[in-house]
């Protein structure tokens, strides 16, 4: 709270018109941090995998824990001596005085038994020591550490879902992006934090601007075919392309409403590139664009689907507007440089965009995220490190950010609390771009 | 009887002894006749085809007679009749001699060997017509519609498509690295619409021009400077073989 606080209160006082309340409200950081103390999971049992899966196991939580942004982990050095395996183990005072002085902890064991694992996890209010017990979860899996690592994802999301305001936790979401690492442009995904990344599609041609579908069904991308570029439809239950039609002209940058039930693109088969609606089936192709100049990316309004926010050329230069999703009542966000790529909140309060606020000859501005009140029209910037940073998405809790950042050397993926602290590079092998979160 | 025929048998046959005895004591014998002259030999070349490409084979066919040896030039000697595949590097005449008692005959067959011709389809001199006459359209930066120094060019390339009209060819869009690949990509769809566009005012069936958009995914210079900007904002002609 404090924090943000800090990065918005100038803007508060620069500014007129600047509500109060979406600093209360804005991206669901506004919650007091909860001080979370998460000693290592301890060893049930003599298994010789136990340690393995516990390395993993542990390091996971605890960067989900800590990813999550809610939370003011408490330093390990702070802990009292001895393992914390089972609730008999806890001793209240020393995790509720100094120097710990957790408000909350989560602790637990875990035992490999053959070819399965079981976790047993705990989240206690140490300050409540007659009725401490805030969740107890039992998990058992396979003993491999990808079951090690998904456990502690669902143990992390648990936590956060009751600790972080009823938001469900974003462990257990993926990303989808581009990479080139075979050589070609390939839709690739990988979990939230980097690890288990793998290719999607083997086209060997150029696919761009992957869409995961809201029930994390299919994704939707732009690909280079021999009739052009086409929005191409990949089934991830079936792991193939499924049928969907192809329009002609240049089709690019598909959007899910977040209803699931229609895709919005821009496609150029009447000549100059516009926004086109159409039912994920395919169906009722609908144009609600038509301005001279390139109209592409948009982006739906995540909370209500009525309105769209796309990227127009009309007036020379790049620049992020707003509609109804019929095409009506057009409005121009930035008011100068080079924006593009807006990306709506989940909670339909914010857009993320790509601008390059200074543009043009003399004016070497960077390429840097801004996030954007839609209502009042204020904007915040939150990548100050240089490099070109593009393709901004929303995590499903509205927390968290993902994006593109050539500042490393090479385009590669990065995240960031919402409010641009805790910036986080997540892929490193060839050049990754356009990531996009999964709905839950 | 028979005794009397026997008796006279023998009488005769003795008298015509005495008789024939006397003769050749008495006649000179003529000169035996000469033998006949032996016969001249006969020879006859042919190679079919006679004329090759450089590389290829042609098979040679002779006949001699009265030949006691026969050979041919290049190839040695060979069966009074036969016939070989040769292929020889240049043009070659081949000299099949026959030799007998009745003297010495040739026979000559000439090969023509000619250069492999070379691909003259009417297509390779249109492309290379294509690639020194079509010129690529440049576009100012984060534009679309066609710049005034670049009229010459459109001109140019409305004349020359219009006259090869069975020429195919793709317009592609490009931009520099500059800016988002998605809104580069319906840049550079604009831009290969306005090339098109310019075309079908020049007369240039619609159907005829097809478009396609790279943006900044394929690049012809990848440096970060205006020179190499420059050089990657265009609409660029592509020969469709």
């Amino acid at each position: 709270m404090m924090r943000f606080l800090k990065l918005f209160l100038p803007l508060v006082l620069l500014t007129s018109g600047f509500a109060q309340d979406w600093i209360k409200t804005g991206t669901g950081l506004g919650v007091e941090k909860v001080r979370l103390a998460v000693p290592d999971f301890s060893a049930a049992g003599q298994d010789p995998k136990n340690a393995e899966l516990l390395k993993v196991f542990n390091e996971t939580l605890w960067n989900d824990l800590e990813n999550a942004g809610i939370f003011d982990m408490v330093s390990k050095s702070f802990y009292p001596l001895g393992q914390v395996g089972t609730p008999a183990d806890v001793k209240f005072e020393s995790w509720s005085a100094a120097p710990p002085s957790a408000a909350m902890l989560a602790f637990g064991n875990l035992g490999a038994s053959g070819n399965g694992m079981t976790v047993q996890g705990w989240l206690y209010d140490v300050k409540n020591v007659t009725s401490p017990q805030v969740l107890g979860k039992q998990y058992q899996d396979a003993a491999t550490t990808d079951a090690a690592r998904t456990t502690a994802h669902k143990f992390a999301d648990e936590i956060i879902f009751r600790l972080g305001g009823g938001v469900a936790g974003i462990a257990e979401s993926k990303i989808y992006f581009v990479s080139n690492r075979s050589g070609h442009k390939e839709v690739w995904a990988m979990d939230y934090d980097g690890a288990n990344q793998h290719a999607v599609t083997h086209l060997n041609s150029i696919s761009l601007s992957p869409r995961v579908s809201t029930d994390g069904s299919r994704v939707a991308f732009s690909s280079l075919t021999k009739s052009g570029w086409e929005i191409l439809m990949y089934s991830l239950d079936l792991s193939r392309l499924v049928t969907f039609p192809r329009f002609g002209g240049t089709n690019l940058s598909p959007a899910w409403s977040s209803d699931g039930t229609k895709l919005a693109f821009s496609s150029s088969r009447s000549g100059d590139p516009e926004i086109y609606v159409v039912d994920s089936s395919g169906a009722n192709l609908k144009r609600i664009t038509s301005f001279k100049g390139p109209d592409v990316s948009p982006a739906w309004n995540r909370k209500t689907g009525a309105q769209i926010a796309w990227v127009s050329g009309r007036t020379g230069l790049p620049q992020v507007y707003t509609m109804e999703a019929d095409g009506t009542n057009a409005q121009r966000l930035t008011d100068q440089g080079y924006a593009v790529s807006p990306a709506w909140s989940p909670n339909g309060q914010f857009l993320v965009v790509s601008w390059m606020r200074k543009y043009g000859p003399g004016a070497p501005g960077a390429q840097d995220i801004y996030i954007m009140d839609i209502a009042s029209k204020q904007w915040v910037q939150l990548t100050h490190d240089g490099g070109r940073n593009d393709f901004p998405y929303w995590s499903p809790d509205n927390r968290h950010i993902i994006f593109q950042s050539s500042r490393a050397g090479s385009l590669q993926i990065w995240t960031m609390l919402a409010d641009g602290t805790n910036q986080k590079q997540l892929t490193f092998a060839g050049s990754n771009t356009q990531p996009n979160w999964s709905w839950k | 009887m028979q005794r009397r025929l026997r008796f006279t048998m023998l009488v005769f046959a003795l008298g015509a002894i005495m008789m024939l005895g006397a003769c050749k004591k008495k006649v000179a014998p003529p000169p035996p006749p000469p033998p006949p002259p032996p016969a001249a030999p006969t020879a006859s070349l042919t190679a079919n085809p006679n004329t090759v490409e450089k590389g290829q084979s042609t098979t040679l066919t002779w006949q001699t007679s009265n030949a006691t040896d026969a050979s041919i030039d290049g190839i040695g000697a060979v069966q009074p009749n036969g016939s070989q595949s040769v292929t020889p590097a240049d043009s070659t005449t081949y000299t099949l001699t026959a030799k007998g008692a009745g003297g010495t005959q040739q026979a000559t067959a000439r090969v023509t060997v000619t250069s492999p011709a070379p691909p003259t389809q009417p297509s390779a001199t249109e492309e290379e017509l294509f690639s020194q006459t079509v010129k690529d359209i440049y576009f100012d930066y984060d534009k679309s519609d066609l710049n005034a120094d670049q009229q010459s060019s459109m001109q140019g390339d409305v004349e020359f498509l219009k006259q090869h009209p069975n020429i195919a060819f793709t317009v592609e869009g490009h931009c520099d690295e500059r800016g988002s690949t998605e809104y580069n990509l319906a840049l550079g769809d604009s831009r290969a619409n306005s090339v098109r566009n310019a075309l079908v005012q020049g007369g240039i069936t619609a159907d005829h021009v097809k478009t396609i958009s790279y943006g900044k995914e394929k690049p012809f210079c990848t440096e970060s400077n205006e020179q190499c900007w420059q050089q990657n904002r265009r609409g660029h002609f592509v020969y469709q073989k």
